[in-house]
């Protein structure tokens, strides 16, 4: 009875799921081989590498670790300032897009609708159109050299402001803010102490996309930090590129590479259930 | 009468928490946006040790900037790329959503293939191309790998021919979207009522037929947020052919993009030039903008 069913379906289930399995397979490899190729180069010796390829790991991970942040390249710093810059702009963003939305959520104002429109149309307007003034205005503010062109923009973020709308639409009763009134909490407060918590799980989310992001960018800081002590590590990355990378140790160049993606890449498969629930969370409503 | 002027007490912290919001984005946003469009007025530009400027020039560097013929090129070259990224990835993305989100195939371990699908879209994208370029070079492993199958006699320049160093660019894009825009499109499918799935089932539809006729139309509106979401962020495209040819946009400039020429014209301090660009692009991405605000605002608000 099944197979018969099966049959006139076009294929049957079971072609159907052994196609599926090995195309995502072959896919999953793709995604995942260059990541293993980099961890194999990042512990073989220069040498080893100029000789041919092979699957195998070799010893020299702590030796080229240890060139890497003996010569010339300021890793450390460049670590140290992708830190700073990712987790403030995680916490700003996070702390005041909640607020954003909160005040879209719970009060009613005139011009609330047009400002809400406002704020999602602009959404999609890329920075890097605006750079040019950005960076004017960046110089006039004496402000090169500093992480806060870099923090602070991070406050109005329109795609985290509409994530935590959407959140609070599902989960965040305004019978709730009312009874905390009641109870004589002032507004900030309840914002801080009722709101805030109640938020977290949408909180984390957004805050590993801004800092993930934060962490990748390379545009803009490579148009304001020039000090070398102040580049963050993808500043750092498009230099080695620059150099005269045939004269490299190329061991190194892979443990620069795998320094900058590994952190991420583990924290991600820590994470990767509430991740991926969340991009589909903060997409469009079909 | 009370109750509402106390309601009207509160409703004044809406607006008080919307500061923030509104303060950063004047300062860091729309004064930026006013700066560039100004500055494209201007003539504005080192030549030598000279500087030339600011002087007002009303339209003239639009009209050099599109007599040059350049941007074209460079429109040509994004658009090229963009495609040959957007069309695998939408097929695949179709594909992939509609296997996952399918109930009658029932996948095991969906959740580590969406898990390994996505990771790419989380790699620092300069360290990425970085990681191309040292894997494709001639001396790299891919060769090697290649010279070893015995594929090849010869080390493969990838970086010497227009069309690999376009693939490239395009299947490290796709490499880095795809994911995101599978689960996009398998939440938009598993949105779709169930019964229409059982009803088309019960009139014998196999699943070819049930994609086209039921899950297509339905994902309209999603398919089309995705292609222009997509097309802004093609626009964009900047780090992973900025890295990979070290900014030259070689061979022949064939992968130099429209940022990585605006990032020209910032780093040679030509102002009115990029201003110019700037403006231009701004006003392509505020169209499209609209498109993706007109396709799912409406429901966006009532959400």
């Amino acid at each position: 009875m099944k197979k018969e069913n099966g049959l006139k379906q076009g294929l049957g289930i079971h072609t159907r799921r052994t196609i599926a399995y090995v195309t995502l397979t072959i896919i999953t490899f793709f995604c995942l081989f260059w990541f293993y190729v980099l961890f194999i180069n990042a512990t073989r010796s220069n040498g080893e590498l100029q000789s041919g390829f092979t699957f195998i790991p070799s010893s020299h991970l702590l030796e080229n670790w240890e060139n890497l942040v003996t010569g010339t390249i300021p890793v450390w710093s460049g670590l140290i300032n992708s830190l700073i810059v990712s987790t403030c702009s995680a916490a700003l963003s996070v702390y005041f897009s909640t607020m954003t939305a909160y005040a879209i959520h719970a009060y009613d104002f005139k011009f609330k609708q047009q400002i809400f429109a406002f704020i999602l149309m602009i959404m999609m307007i890329p920075t890097q159109v605006t750079a040019l003034g950005f960076i004017k205005l960046v110089s006039n503010l004496k402000l090169e050299d500093s992480f806060i062109p870099l923090i602070v923009p991070t406050i109005a973020a329109p795609i985290t402001f509409f994530y935590m709308k959407q959140y609070m639409d599902s989960t965040l009763p305004l019978s709730l803010i009312e009874a905390a009134r009641i109870d004589g909490s002032g507004e900030i407060r309840t914002f801080n102490s009722i709101v805030l918590p109640l938020m977290k799980p949408a909180i984390a989310v957004q805050a590993i996309f801004t800092f993930v992001s934060s962490w990748n960018n390379y545009f803009t800081p490579a148009l304001i930090l020039h000090d070398e002590k102040k580049k963050t590590l993808p500043i750092l990355i498009a230099q080695l590129r620059s150099a005269d990378w045939l004269k490299f140790d190329m061991g190194q160049v892979y443990v620069m590479i795998a320094f900058s993606i590994f952190p991420i890449i583990i924290v991600y498969l820590l994470l990767s259930k509430h991740i991926v629930a969340g991009v589909a969370l903060g997409s469009v409503k079909g | 009468m009370k109750k509402r002027s106390k309601a009207v007490r509160y409703n004044k912290w809406g607006y008080i928490f919307l500061i923030p919001f509104f303060l950063v984005y004047i300062v860091f946003q729309l004064i930026p946006l006013f700066t560039t469009i100004y500055n494209s007025f201007f003539e504005n530009y080192r030549s030598g040790l000279t500087q030339i400027g600011p002087n007002f020039v009303g339209l003239e560097n639009y009209k050099t900037l599109f007599s040059g013929g350049d941007i074209w090129q460079y429109a040509k070259n994004t658009m090229v790329m963009w495609l040959m990224c957007f069309i695998p990835q939408i097929l695949l993305s179709l594909i992939l959503g509609a296997w996952f989100s399918d109930v009658r195939l029932r996948l095991k371990g969906s959740r580590f293939f969406k898990t390994a699908i996505y990771l790419p879209n989380l790699i620092m994208a300069s360290a990425f191309s970085m990681l191309f370029f040292t894997l494709f070079s001639e001396g790299g492993p891919i060769n090697s790998l290649l010279l070893q199958i015995g594929l090849i006699d010869e080390p493969f320049k990838f970086f010497s021919h227009v069309w690999s160093s376009r693939s490239l660019i395009a299947f490290m894009n796709l490499l880095m979207w795809f994911g995101n825009t599978t689960i996009l499109l398998m939440a938009g499918m598993m949105g779709i009522d169930t019964s229409l799935f059982e009803a088309a089932e019960v009139d014998g539809a196999t699943s070819t037929q049930t994609f086209f006729k039921i899950t297509l139309p339905l994902l309209r509106p999603i398919l089309v947020y995705v292609m222009v979401t997509s097309l802004i962020g093609g626009l964009q495209m900047f780090d992973v052919p900025q890295i990979l040819t070290d900014g030259s946009g070689e061979p022949m400039r064939s992968t130099m993009t429209l940022i990585m020429f605006l990032n020209k014209h910032l780093y040679s301090k030509n102002y009115g030039m990029a201003g110019a660009l700037s403006v231009i692009l701004f006003i392509i991405t505020a169209i499209l903008s609209l498109v993706v605000f007109k396709v799912t605002g409406n429901d966006k608000r009532k959400a």
